[in-house]
């Protein structure tokens, strides 16, 4: 699946929507096939704050851990809470249901096209 | 990179692939979990080809292989096959190893891809010590297929006139499958009912074909991540997770393998001292609560402990049970009976273990 051309992304493999003062955050397609079936998500919880590239989550699958990096400094507003009954939904729709974390940022990164992010990845 | 026949196979069906052993192996095609339940539930068709595989052949080929290993090899019937170990003097494990018996003095020993040089390494040392006996590394010579799950005996018999229930398990024979001259053996790391099938290397896609289109949808190509849960749950040791070159078979809980009455044989002393003192580790399965699973290295506690009291040497949340489970070098000089409340420090939280009994997954077994 080609990385969407409306999104931007981390180094650390992550997705970013942003819409007004809030940002939408997931894992990249290329982030949830390394990491193999998700079976657990632990994400922050409405209210904490972030700061960029600090670790704020974890995503385990049947076969390894991966961090989520906060990809900007800012509030988080809301938590995708179906992901702790249903984590395999980031396998099956990374860049849609699989949607991680909303943060009402208060400094944007420099983050990166789509384009940069498929050099990145190789593809 | 080392490549199995299997590769291109292995590419056309979408596998991810990882480095295990020096071998380029399909970690998995789609799913792990799938994969997972396909072996528990169905059939699973699994490429280990990277195994070692070494024929020991020649008048003392028997005596040779009694001397090196620590098991009763003698004592095998033609076409039986044994679970046992290498080791070296100070009686810690060099790799665990299958031994099939052939012919009376012909046998197959299959060695784990990583370790395989190390036991040629080993065995052409004893070698010197005069043994009239020829060891050949025929690894490149073979693909290996595994099928294993309920209906593998049903799909493979599709392919095969040896009837395949009269082949019992722990036991190898020389069989046609869909033409082609194999070696069969009902064994297998998932603890499913399976069959191990070893095949001439040019032949290996043909069979790989052969199961697929047969098995249709009751067989999945699985990958080395579901392999490597289902021997988890079946509580089968991973060389470098269980076994290594720092502890004896009596730590890994396999002292059963070790056959003292059989005469002197490489590493009796030491392994005789392993067996009677007190033991520095010792393996334990442990079970966990919700979905956070304890994996290899992370440190155990006895419930509120402050010093940890030992260490996860493989541990997933388990596909069958939906718990967590690992398996774990706990201090030797505690006992800890089924039951016992234990922490695991996932990445810096504490979470609730009990120690249980292994494994912690066992088939029911309905035609015996």
């Amino acid at each position: 699946m080609a990385n969407p051309e409306n999104l931007q992304y981390t180094k650390e493999h992550e997705w970013v929507l942003i819409e007004g003062d809030t940002a939408t955050v997931g894992i990249t397609k290329y982030a949830a096939d390394a990491l193999g079936e998700i079976v657990y998500v632990d994400l922050p919880k409405a209210g904490s704050n972030t700061s960029y590239m600090k670790i704020c989550g974890e995503i385990e699958s049947t076969k390894s851990v991966g961090e989520l990096y906060a990809p900007m400094d800012g509030e988080v507003v809301e938590a995708n809470d179906a992901l702790s009954s249903s984590p395999e939904t980031i396998n099956e729709d990374p860049f849609g249901a699989g949607w991680l974390i909303k943060i009402r940022y208060t400094q944007l990164p420099d983050l990166l096209t789509a384009e940069q992010y498929n050099a990145l990845t190789g593809e | 990179m080392l490549t199995t026949p299997l590769n291109d196979e292995h590419v056309a069906l979408g596998a991810a692939f990882t480095d295990f052993g020096g071998w380029n192996m399909p970690v998995r095609y789609g799913s792990d979990l799938d994969e997972h339940h396909a072996v528990r539930n169905s059939a699973g068709l699994f490429d280990i080809s990277h195994m070692g595989e070494l024929r020991i052949t020649g008048p003392e080929a028997t005596k040779f292989l009694d001397r090196m290993l620590v098991s009763n090899i003698g004592a095998l019937r033609i076409g039986q096959a044994k679970y046992t170990m290498i080791c070296s003097l100070d009686g810690s494990i060099i790799d665990d190893l299958i031994v099939y018996r052939m012919a009376d003095e012909e046998y197959l020993v299959v060695a784990n891809a990583s370790n395989r040089h190390a036991v040629i390494v080993a065995m052409q040392d004893m070698g010197d010590y005069g043994f009239k006996f020829d060891l050949e590394d025929q690894t490149e010579d073979w693909g290996l297929i595994a099928i294993q799950g309920p209906k593998s005996e049903a799909i493979l018999q599709k392919l095969t006139e040896t009837e395949l229930k009269s082949l019992k398990y722990y036991s190898i024979a020389h069989a046609v499958v869909d033409g082609v001259e194999v070696l069969l053996a009902r064994t297998g790391y998932t603890g499913e009912d399976g069959f191990e099938i070893f095949v001439p290397y040019e032949q290996t896609v043909r069979i790989w074909r052969a199961l697929l289109e047969v098995g249709g949808s009751d067989l999945k190509p699985c990958g080395l991540a579901a392999r490597d849960t289902l021997r988890l749950e079946a509580g089968m040791p991973l060389y470098g997770h269980e076994l290594s070159r720092d502890i004896t078979p009596f730590e890994a809980g396999l002292g059963r393998v070790v056959a003292f009455d059989k005469g002197d044989f490489f590493a009796r002393t030491s392994l005789f001292k392993a067996g009677n003192r007190d033991l520095a580790v010792k393996l334990y399965g442990i079970k966990g609560e919700g979905k956070r699973a304890a994996r290899a290295d992370y440190e155990i506690y006895l419930e509120g402990g402050e010093q940890p009291i030992g260490k996860v040497t493989s541990g997933a949340l388990s596909p069958t049970l939906g718990y967590p489970v690992a398996m774990a070098f706990l201090d030797g000089s505690l006992d800890l009976p089924v039951g016992t409340k234990l922490e695991a420090d996932v990445r810096g939280n504490r979470v609730p273990y009990e120690i249980v009994k292994l494994p912690f997954y066992k088939r029911e077994i309905k035609n015996g």
